[in-house]
């Protein structure tokens, strides 16, 4: 299964070299590249301001802005329109119908007569949906902090795990790798190829060796080492597939039999891409191995933020980071009002004199 | 894929199919639900709003003097509308062509493209008996070459040596001269995955489409793709001249809405779908089955197909003039019994594809972990001596504990797979080589897992000419 590739901007000049053009981006790529001031980003990062036009085209509030385009009336067809624009970003049935339910409610109670209004409720709706997936996380509590990373075939685990590494040893902090992904060609060379990269130590075995023995290996050598975190990325695996999900159990049981506050982190990693499914595959690895995070990948694509909002709807579970682009630095903690604001930014620019 | 998308349809489609009378009102009803279900199983809604137009407009002018009665006549409509959106009849590669004929594999990340050219290379060497050579132009993600290059070494076909220094179109062109040296009848090119957005990597996708100038050129999609799968189809086929489509990771419990999108939106055929990990996992997808399959009426033809193709004849034959001989049904039987249905991707797989069986509500996984304990039970053969497997009523205590040791087992589960085994050579024994599905399968109730489960009678009738 392939994954996603990521030109790093400080190790390779010759890519950066390649695309030396900031790439076009819409949705959450753009919205956070252009929001500075927010979030750190390296002076290498390429920033792109995009026309207007683009971000009507592709994304969930130039959906919503053609919901307030022309004449409209706040009625059940508005409503219904708005459901369908929600249902289309992913955020599944269920989840558009309940929060177009409590807007309507709002809608009613304070008396909102102009599309600003409704917008600005839809986002407060969908930022009180997303509160309880912003949590703080602190991994220096623990030593080494052990992590682990699940998720089905392609959704970017090993990706994830090398930029996750990059980022924590950026701020200082001691990272080891495990590289239990024993089943996939070259997997172990994949992370084996990043640790070189960023100088950060791989513990590995042979391609086919026993996942829960690379695990151990790697636990030792971390407390060893003294390792203040210690990242394992495990084989992709369909959450139907209960002989392979049993042999993830294994890891885990392998790691809390040293001891029982391990690991201390089950991250499962979910392509934003990804329908109704994630739900399904979120709950048979949570079952399996009791998943303690989310981090969302492959945001950049354009708007398909709305997994977020039915995963957390469901689960509550923390969403550590979303992924808006290929470099380490595009893997963004996550911010429940940052992302509502880019799911829905203010477009009274873009509704014009109806507003 | 596709039961739970077909479960609400059925439920949905059950209340309308006896009504001897149609209104505007419960088609309408009933449409709301199709609706939802389908949004549920990620069908792209400008795709289910035209699917339910559509319906609409057959079921309300229907003819009411027809032989089916009037909610009949909607489920075959709704039936014959999925069919439509997927298209009517398999299609094939088609390679005809001076060779080498090149294939061109393109999609996101993560789709599953290498994994897709691995199988896709075993399936024409062997199927097709073509000789094949596979290329990567992935130059971005690590060790992606090695992962191609550890697959075709895995199967035996050629492999044209590239590296992540060269540009994607000399690696192409290289691959193009090597594969016209090597004789080859066929070449698949890996690409890079791409976010559809990212203008430069699909300028670069162009460009290597304009070098290999392929004869098929395929967009591997993961069949767990939500609404914005259209989108994403739609970008690549506005940037390429796609052929057709391969869907991919079909072994979850996704509802393939995006099966039903992509036809739709691009026009283009699904070919194939990618099914588990092993390198045979790649099925010719023929979506009057598949819709079948989505309103619970089964896909008996798939699975004789697969059974024709991936059983062993010869060992079949060979049991049976065994039996018929009248030598009994031993271990060493009874393994390669557990290996055939490993083959056939497993009795998840076969379970699917029967008439009425969507209908068992069988748990996810619930299949699945009866295929780990049948694992299982090869394990504790493979640790038996010949004698033994030949003589099961030897083995008694101090043996057990030895087989339990040897196969990494506990002695219950040694226990297990002898009477497990007893019950198959009961049958057998009863079958007297007339080889009859049905009864093996009942017979099959004492397996752990499926708790003594019932069959509908002659549920399984499709199969009876399977070489078991």
């Amino acid at each position: 299964m392939t994954e996603s590739n990521i030109p790093e901007q400080a190790e390779q000049p010759e890519l950066a070299k390649k695309k030396p053009e900031a790439k076009k981006r819409s949705g959450f790529a753009r919205f956070f590249s252009r929001d500075k001031d927010k979030i750190e980003q390296t002076p290498s990062e390429p920033v792109s301001v995009e026309e207007g036009l683009d971000k009507s085209r592709t994304s969930l509030m130039g959906k919503i802005g053609n919901v307030f385009k022309g004449s409209f009336d706040i009625n059940d067809d508005l409503f219904d329109e708005l459901e369908e624009v929600l249902i289309t970003s992913d955020i599944g049935v269920e989840a558009s119908l309940e929060i177009v339910e409590k807007l309507r409610e709002r809608v009613k109670s304070d008396k909102i007569q102009d599309a600003p209004g409704v917008i600005a409720g839809l986002r407060a709706e969908i930022a009180s949906v997303l509160s309880p997936a912003e949590q703080p996380w602190d991994v220096l509590h623990q030593r080494p902090y052990v992590m682990l990373m699940v998720g089905v075939n392609g959704v970017g685990k090993t990706t994830t795990t090398a930029k996750i590494a990059k980022q924590f040893r950026d701020q200082g902090k001691t990272v080891m790798l495990a590289a239990a992904d024993t089943f996939r060609a070259a997997a172990v060379e994949q992370l084996q190829e990043w640790g070189r990269r960023m100088d950060i130590p791989v513990v590995a075995q042979a391609h086919g060796a026993d996942a829960a023995a690379v695990a151990y290996d790697a636990l030792n050598s971390a407390i060893v080492k003294g390792s203040q975190v210690l990242i394992i990325d495990t084989a992709g695996r369909l959450h139907t597939q209960s002989d392979l999900m049993e042999q993830l159990q294994k890891i885990n049981r392998v790691l809390s039999n040293l001891d029982p506050s391990m690991p201390h982190e089950v991250m499962q990693i979910l392509d934003a891409g990804t329908g109704q499914n994630a739900l399904s595959q979120l709950e048979h690895f949570q079952k399996a191995v009791g998943v303690t995070s989310v981090c969302l990948t492959k945001l950049d694509g354009s708007a398909k933020g709305g997994l977020a909002i039915s995963l957390t709807q469901k689960y509550g579970l923390p969403i550590r980071y979303i992924g808006v682009g290929e470099g380490y630095l595009d893997l963004k903690p996550f911010s429940a009002k940052e992302f509502s604001d880019a799911l829905i930014p203010d477009i009274s620019d873009q509704i014009g004199d109806k507003a | 894929m596709f039961e739970q998308l077909g479960d609400r349809l059925q439920g949905t489609l059950k209340k309308i199919r006896g009504q001897a009378r149609l209104s505007e009102e419960n088609i309408s009803d009933a449409m709301r639900e199709v609706r939802i279900a389908l949004l549920e199983a990620d069908v792209s809604l400008p795709v289910v709003k035209s699917f339910i137009t559509k319906v609409k407009q057959k079921a309300v002018g229907v003819d009411v003097s027809k032989s089916l009665n009037p909610g009949q006549m909607v489920v075959k409509i709704v039936q014959d509308e999925l069919v439509e959106l997927m298209g009517a009849a398999n299609d094939a590669l088609n390679l005809a062509q001076t060779p080498p004929a090149v294939i061109l594999v393109a999609g996101l990340q993560g789709a599953g493209k290498t994994t897709t050219v691995g199988k896709l290379a075993n399936l024409l060497k062997n199927r097709e008996g073509k000789r094949v050579m596979v290329a990567s132009a992935d130059i971005y993600r690590p060790a992606a070459i090695e992962q191609l290059k550890t697959l075709a070494d895995s199967i035996d076909v050629a492999f044209c040596q590239s590296s992540a220094d060269q540009k994607a179109v000399d690696i192409v062109a290289n691959a193009k001269l090597a594969a016209k040296n090597g004789v080859m009848d066929v070449l698949i090119i890996d690409t890079a995955g791409r976010l559809h957005v990212d203008g430069e990597l699909m300028e670069e996708i162009k460009a290597v489409h304009a070098a290999a100038n392929p004869v098929e050129t395929l967009f591997v999609v993961d069949s767990m793709t939500g609404q914005d799968a259209v989108v994403s189809a739609k970008a690549f086929d506005e940037a390429l001249p796609l052929t057709g489509v391969i869907l991919t990771k079909t072994d979850g419990d996704a509802r393939g809405g995006a099966a039903l999108s992509i036809r739709e939106v691009t026009g283009k055929p699904i070919k194939f779908l990618g099914i588990g990990e092993k390198i045979d996992g790649i099925e010719a997808f023929h979506p009057d089955r598949v819709a079948s399959r989505i309103l619970g009426m089964g896909d008996v033809m798939t699975l004789i197909e697969e059974a024709e193709q991936k059983v062993d004849k010869e060992k079949a034959e060979k049991l049976v003039k065994k039996l018929k001989k009248g030598k009994g049904f031993d271990l060493e039987d009874y393994r390669d019994q557990v290996a055939q249905m490993n083959n056939m991707g497993g009795i998840e797989s076969m379970m699917d594809k029967l008439p009425g069986m969507g209908n068992l509500n069988l748990p996810t996984g619930a299949m699945g972990g009866m295929m780990g304990d049948m694992n299982k039970s090869v394990a504790i053969i493979n640790s038996m001596t010949p004698k033994e497997r030949q003589f099961p009523a030897l083995i008694k205590g101090g043996r057990k504990k030895r087989i339990a040791m040897g196969s990494g087992t506990e002695i219950q589960d040694v226990n297990k797979t002898l009477k497990q085994f007893m019950q198959m050579q009961k049958m057998m024994k009863k079958m007297g080589g007339k080889g009859k599905m049905a009864k093996m399968m009942r017979g099959m109730g004492g397996m752990p897992g499926m708790g003594g489960g019932k069959f509908p009678p002659g549920g399984m009738g499709g199969g009876g000419g399977m070489p078991f």
